[in-house]
């Protein structure tokens, strides 16, 4: 049998049926979700065919021949289970629009400039204690259709696996203070304020780098297995 | 710890395929003699041409350790295609799958659901994570061969809805 992942914690989520979020309307299911408890598959952990990690691939200051236009930052932290385990050697992919708001994929009409040396496309892997590291330039907030003067606070888009294909989680990182929150329905979707919390990184003057970039951190939790009796006994 | 502060999910928005798709992503095993090839649908039955499928899968043996995985957007035209070996059964009594996730703008948690192979009709009956769909959904589930290889489309909502799971 496999090792059974926790349920607790997981209404954090978002509903998929919002309302406010227009394009949920004919993308949610409507039929109940079946459970399905202790799937050996869900349950296993994938293995990532998705080649090396090159050496800048974390650095997306230097990806291209000059430097991007923006404010230059760290965003670092540490990659947790549900149980507080540090989580070794996980990729972490994340992306993001450049400073002026717009992404680099022809699809985004924005009427922002592109910015020849910022592709805005970031992976690691997370160091033996769970830690991250990107540097890049603070993200744009930029205009969507959702509604009358719709703005997405700035974000960047993180993507992570996990211990199993069941703690996998895709999501989106914001920064503190942004005037946008009280009316952007993406992050408003967590409706729970501490849960929405946890996607506001905080400035972090250790992650700072003097004369060089801000920083900023932000831990992030997966999904976590249940523990076993002889480590629960451990614990007490 | 007591409740687990997990970090919530959020969209993977519709301007990912910059990011995520990787050369080789959308082949789970090389030379791999099954194609799984679909398209993703909306409640009003139209393509989700900015969506990214996600399937994970057991080898021949039915090993999970160093299990398969693959990644394929269905930009631009709204299809996606795998190259992949047929996985053997995971445990005594289960069918032989693909766990699938789905995640799309406008979908702001992603999906679960499976792929199970149409020639096994014996292996199906006998399945108990088939067995807990109700009967007339169960085909959502299974893909049916084509001219293209395996076809497995997946209707995020509506009339023959594929079936989601609560992992």
């Amino acid at each position: 049998m496999p090792t059974p992942y926790r349920r607790d914690g997981l209404d954090a989520h978002p509903f998929r049926d919002d309302p406010a979020y227009l394009s949920t309307k004919l993308r949610h299911p409507i039929e109940p979700l079946i459970p399905l408890r202790d799937p050996e598959t869900e349950l296993a952990e994938p293995f990532l065919g998705a080649g090396p990690i090159g050496p800048l691939d974390h650095d997306l200051t230097r990806q291209h021949a000059g430097e991007p236009i923006g404010e230059r930052i760290v965003v670092t932290g540490r990659v947790r289970d549900g149980n507080g385990t540090p989580l070794a050697g996980q990729l972490v992919e994340m992306w993001q629009a450049n400073a002026a708001g717009r992404y680099a994929q022809a699809e985004d009409g924005h009427a922002a400039p592109l910015d020849p040396n910022f592709t805005g496309v970031g992976r690691c892997l997370t160091d033996d204690q769970g830690v991250y590291r990107f540097v890049s330039i603070k993200p744009g907030p930029y205009p969507w259709r959702n509604h009358d003067k719709a703005w997405r606070p700035a974000h960047v888009h993180f993507s992570l696996f996990g211990t199993a294909f069941v703690s996998r989680l895709i999501t989106q990182m914001y920064f503190p203070g942004d005037p946008l929150f009280p009316y952007d329905p993406v992050m408003k979707s967590v409706t729970d304020e501490a849960a929405r919390q946890r996607m506001v990184s905080s400035f972090d003057l250790d992650a700072t780098v003097d004369q060089w970039a801000t920083g900023y951190r932000w831990d992030i939790v997966l999904r976590g297995p249940e523990k076993t009796l002889f480590e629960e006994a451990e614990v007490a | 710890m007591n409740v687990q502060q997990i970090t919530p999910a959020q969209t993977i928005g519709p301007f990912y395929g910059f990011a995520l798709p990787y050369e080789g992503g959308p082949v789970v095993a090389r030379d791999g003699d099954v194609r799984v090839h679909g398209s993703v649908f909306d409640g009003a039955g139209a393509l989700v041409s900015d969506a990214l499928v996600e399937v994970f899968q057991a080898d021949p043996d039915g090993a999970l350790d160093g299990g398969l995985f693959g990644r394929c957007s269905t930009r631009p035209e709204g299809s996606f295609a795998f190259t992949t070996v047929k996985p053997g059964p995971t445990a005594d009594g289960c069918a032989p799958h693909l766990a699938v996730i789905v995640h799309a703008r406008g979908l702001l948690l992603h999906l679960h659901t499976r792929m199970y192979f149409p020639e096994e009709a014996q292996a199906h009956a006998a399945d108990p994570v088939l067995a807990a769909v109700p009967k007339q959904r169960r085909h959502t589930l299974i893909a049916e061969p084509d001219e293209g290889g395996l076809r497995f489309d997946i209707r995020l909502q509506g009339g023959d809805e594929t079936v989601f799971f609560d992992v």
